[in-house]
């Protein structure tokens, strides 16, 4: 067994326990554990059937396997990076209305009776 | 209200940032022109006294927990005017650039149009652009010129008036981003059905503090105008003008 495979297996198995524990101690939600659950499975049957990845290259037309794994690696580590700024402008957003409500909130248990004053005058 | 000759509740909203040096002065000579309009600051996560200089000046201050930028600041004004039932809103810089002698001007914009915009190049004072900035301002002019029908020359004037229709819209959408607060929320109210008109003001330069004009971040202005307005032709926004921020 060549020393990538044995490098595969071992990157996959343990980027499954990470997980497993991380959920485990509720780090981690489900909803993203699941897609790194499905890629280090992947990775794992690869490092141990290499035969898979240079069946699904040929099947592709990538001369060098290797090279595909290359470009699914890159495409998914954007695709999750991508995904993961959609988050963060939503969380931003959220902050902001936050922000925004806990100021007039703030503002009205400060001073209810000023608060209340600008109804009537 | 008093002083104005109008049914209108107005409520003038002072978003600020740090001016506790030209924020009492700003409101006194607010006080000498409307001594009876209702002000709101809404402090933007300032390191100084900007909520103390205000609450002693007898304005109600709002402060937010951390810095939002001017759109967080004005949606948060917003709110609080649709929630305690005013007809207007009036956007006053807290800086002291903006004349509040003009206020009535703006008021009296409200007849015709939702949004009134105090216009720095339409005729009165003597403010100028050079470069690359005069040429985004000019863009920006032309395109919300060609939008709403009617012709705006200063677009990222941040002295405006706002009645109640335009107000529920800027309750629950109000861009926090560059540019958000005054370019993009325009072409939102318009694209929600919103009138736009201006009047002609003059502005003074600042009373602490100059914007930078070198090239580079004039030309930096301008590239961030153009994304900016594009974004914000082709965003798309909820038609709806039901407000949640009425509900509360």
């Amino acid at each position: 067994m060549r020393a990538t495979y044995i490098l595969g297996f071992v990157g996959s198995v343990t980027t499954l326990l990470l997980l497993f524990e991380l959920l485990r101690r509720r780090r981690l939600r489900e909803k993203y554990a699941v897609f790194w659950v499905v890629v280090a499975l992947l990775t794992l049957v690869v490092a141990i059937f290499p035969s898979t990845l240079a069946a699904v290259a040929d099947l592709v037309g990538v001369s060098v396997p290797s090279n595909l794994l290359f470009f699914v690696a890159s495409m998914l580590l954007l695709g999750v990076s991508i995904h993961h700024s959609y988050e963060l402008g939503r969380l931003e957003e959220r902050t902001r209305t936050l922000a925004e409500e806990i100021a007039l909130l703030r503002m009205e248990l400060r001073a209810p009776s000023d608060a209340a004053s600008g109804l009537d005058s | 209200m008093a002083g104005h000759g109008s049914e209108l509740r107005v409520l003038v909203v002072m978003p600020a940032l740090n001016e506790a040096r030209s924020l009492g002065e700003t409101i006194a000579e607010l006080r000498d022109a409307y001594p009876d309009v209702d002000l709101l600051v809404v402090d933007d996560g300032s390191t100084d006294n900007t909520a103390g200089v205000a609450r002693k000046a007898g304005a109600q201050v709002c402060r937010l927990p951390f810095n939002l930028g001017v759109g967080g600041a004005m949606r948060t004004g917003y709110r609080y005017a649709i929630r305690h039932g005013y007809d207007a809103v009036v956007q006053v810089d807290a800086d002291g650039q903006h004349d509040p002698t003009y206020l009535k001007a703006l008021l009296d914009g409200l007849e015709d149009a939702d949004i009134v915009v105090g216009a720095r190049f339409a005729g009165a004072g003597d403010y100028r652009a050079r470069g690359p900035r005069r040429w985004a301002m000019r863009m920006l002019a032309f395109a919300l010129t060609r939008l709403a029908r009617t012709k705006l020359t200063d677009v990222t004037s941040g002295f405006r008036a706002v009645n109640r229709r335009a107000m529920r819209i800027f309750a629950d959408h109000y861009p926090a981003e560059y540019l958000g607060d005054t370019v993009e929320s325009l072409v939102i109210a318009l694209r929600s059905g919103c009138s736009v008109t201006q009047v002609p003001v003059s502005m003074r330069a600042r009373s602490f503090g100059q914007a930078s004009q070198t090239p580079l971040r004039a030309s930096l202005y301008l590239l961030r105008a153009v994304v900016a307005l594009s974004l914000a032709l082709v965003r798309h926004w909820p038609s709806t003008l039901e407000s949640y921020a009425e509900s509360s």
